[in-house]
């Protein structure tokens, strides 16, 4: 029993001690302990969400670089491109010139040609009458001597007329 | 000034004389009263067989004080003697009649001596605040620094009391209960260990000291109890009106239930570890034989090891227990409703 019993004096200077321990402990050690923890703890997050603000901004620059670099190839091709398309236009366009040239060339030629041509007939032609004319002439000269002989001399000279 | 501090270091007076101690009078071992004697407070502190420390005795008398020293209790002898009309026994103080024997009933009197647990508990007082000043001061000085030295052997306790203890058990209203819950944790903690070290006092092991403990958690419970804590008590949700002239003293009873368990186990768990100890201890005397000696201090170290974990442990239950009644007083009910409403249909 003597155990269970409270003693007055004891529970007196326990109250009174405690009471004052709680009071210093709490202005003195307490709040400056618990303050500064907090104030770690929130520094600590602060630094967390500060790298994790970095890394995405890190990852935004290297989206937006990505980005422009892929702008850029695509240019890149898009320029090619274009200067092949000028390139194979101009070959086109010069050949196209070089057979209108060709081509006009080969008519120019084939006039010519044919004038050519439509002139040395009508030489052939002005020759066959000069020579018929000549041939006319003879005959015509020896007209009243034979006949027969008119003939002869006729299909003579015929044979020895050679057209060229 | 000086004068007043010369006559109180003379209260505490130490002495070396041989005494006799109370369990072995007549030359026959009484193991019970010698852990009686061990466990319980005293007007002097024996750190060994014959080194006493004389603490002041405190006593009023019918409003009327004496301050003297317990050394006056005792003659060249040891032997217990009457002083200024008082006399010690069995570790309380009796009014003396003139043959020096006590007088039966405390009419007028109270002891408030400066007794062995009283100046063990100084002694932790002034540990308690040398260790956690130390510790402030050093979250002063390098602030937002990592703890080094003897402050990071605190702090992931003082971390784990705060999350694990307090924030899991009030909830968002935590922080104004922390001083407490550390001071009551470290209090309980340190006293428990100082009560293992050799020639220690049993402080937390007194039931005075853990009444005073129960009654603050009860107090501050019953202080911040808000709205809903209240309403469960006078009008318990879900149970009909009827039953309120039942409900109602058993919801008051658990107020007190609460912090009496606290005050019980604390009391009980290390007072029940301090007599295993010393029972083991007794084996020895009580076999008259210095073979049983071994297996004594084995088992005897054993549990105190097993005690120093005991420690540790019944601070946190305290500490813990509190967190959870303050939790339950401040717990905001929203659900309440909803229960009355599913009950409704009585």
């Amino acid at each position: 029993m003597e155990l269970v019993t409270p003693g007055i004096g004891l529970i007196i200077w326990q109250a009174v001690t405690f009471l004052i321990v709680l009071f210093l402990l709490t202005k003195f050690a307490w709040k400056p302990i618990m303050k500064a923890l907090h104030d770690r703890e929130a520094s600590i997050e602060n630094a967390l969400s500060a790298a994790e603000q970095a890394k995405l901004e890190m990852q935004g620059l290297k989206a937006e670089n990505e980005k422009l670099l892929a702008q850029a190839r695509l240019e890149r091709d898009k320029i090619l491109r274009e200067a092949t398309e000028a390139g194979n236009n101009l070959v086109e366009a010069a050949r196209e010139k070089a057979n209108q040239e060709g081509a006009r060339m080969i008519t120019m030629a084939r006039e010519a040609i044919d004038s050519e041509k439509r002139a040395a007939i009508a030489e052939v032609k002005n020759q066959a009458a000069s020579l018929s004319i000549e041939i006319a002439e003879r005959i015509l000269r020896r007209e009243l001597s034979d006949p027969k002989a008119q003939q002869e001399l006729a299909q003579d000279y015929v044979r020895e007329v050679t057209l060229y | 000034m000086k004068k007043l501090f010369v006559f109180l270091l003379c209260l505490f007076t130490i002495s070396a004389h041989a005494n006799e101690a109370p369990a072995e009078e007549g030359g026959v071992f009484k193991p019970g009263d010698m852990i009686t004697h061990h466990i319980a407070d005293g007007h002097k502190w024996e750190f060994a067989h014959g080194v006493n420390l004389y603490l002041p005795v405190i006593l009023v008398d019918n409003g009327q004080l004496n301050i003297f020293s317990s050394s006056n209790f005792f003659d060249a002898h040891g032997e217990e003697v009457a002083h200024k009309g008082y006399v010690l026994e069995h570790g309380h103080v009796y009014k003396a009649n003139a043959e020096g024997e006590p007088i039966e009933g405390h009419a007028g009197l109270y002891d408030l001596s400066i007794t062995k647990n009283v100046a063990s508990m100084f002694l932790s007082v002034a540990l308690l605040l040398g260790v956690f000043l130390v510790i402030a001061g050093r979250y002063k000085s390098n602030p937002g620094k990592a703890p080094s030295g003897i402050q990071s052997f605190f702090e992931p306790i003082i971390i784990f009391i705060r999350d694990d203890i307090a924030k899991a058990n009030i909830g968002p209203k935590y922080e104004r209960y922390m001083p407490f819950l550390l001071t009551i944790f470290f209090f309980i903690w340190f006293n428990n260990m100082l009560g293992l070290m050799p020639g220690g006092a049993n402080l937390t092991g007194n039931i005075a000291v853990t009444l005073v403990l129960a009654v603050m958690t009860l107090l501050i419970t019953v202080f911040s109890g808000n709205k809903s804590y209240w309403g469960h008590i006078f009008a318990t949700p879900g149970v009909p009106v009827w039953l309120a002239p039942i409900m109602i003293p058993v919801e008051l009873i658990g107020i007190i239930t609460k912090p009496f368990s606290l005050m019980v186990r604390l009391f009980a768990n290390i007072t029940a570890g301090h007599i295993i100890i010393l029972s083991l201890f007794s084996l020895i005397f009580i076999f008259e034989s210095l073979a049983v000696a071994p297996l004594s201090v084995a088992f005897a170290t054993f549990m105190n090891f097993l005690e120093l974990f005991v420690a540790l442990l019944q601070a946190y239950i305290f500490t813990l227990l509190s967190a959870m009644y303050f939790g339950g007083a401040v717990e905001e009910h929203d659900h309440v409703d909803d229960m009355g409403h599913g009950d409704g249909g009585h």
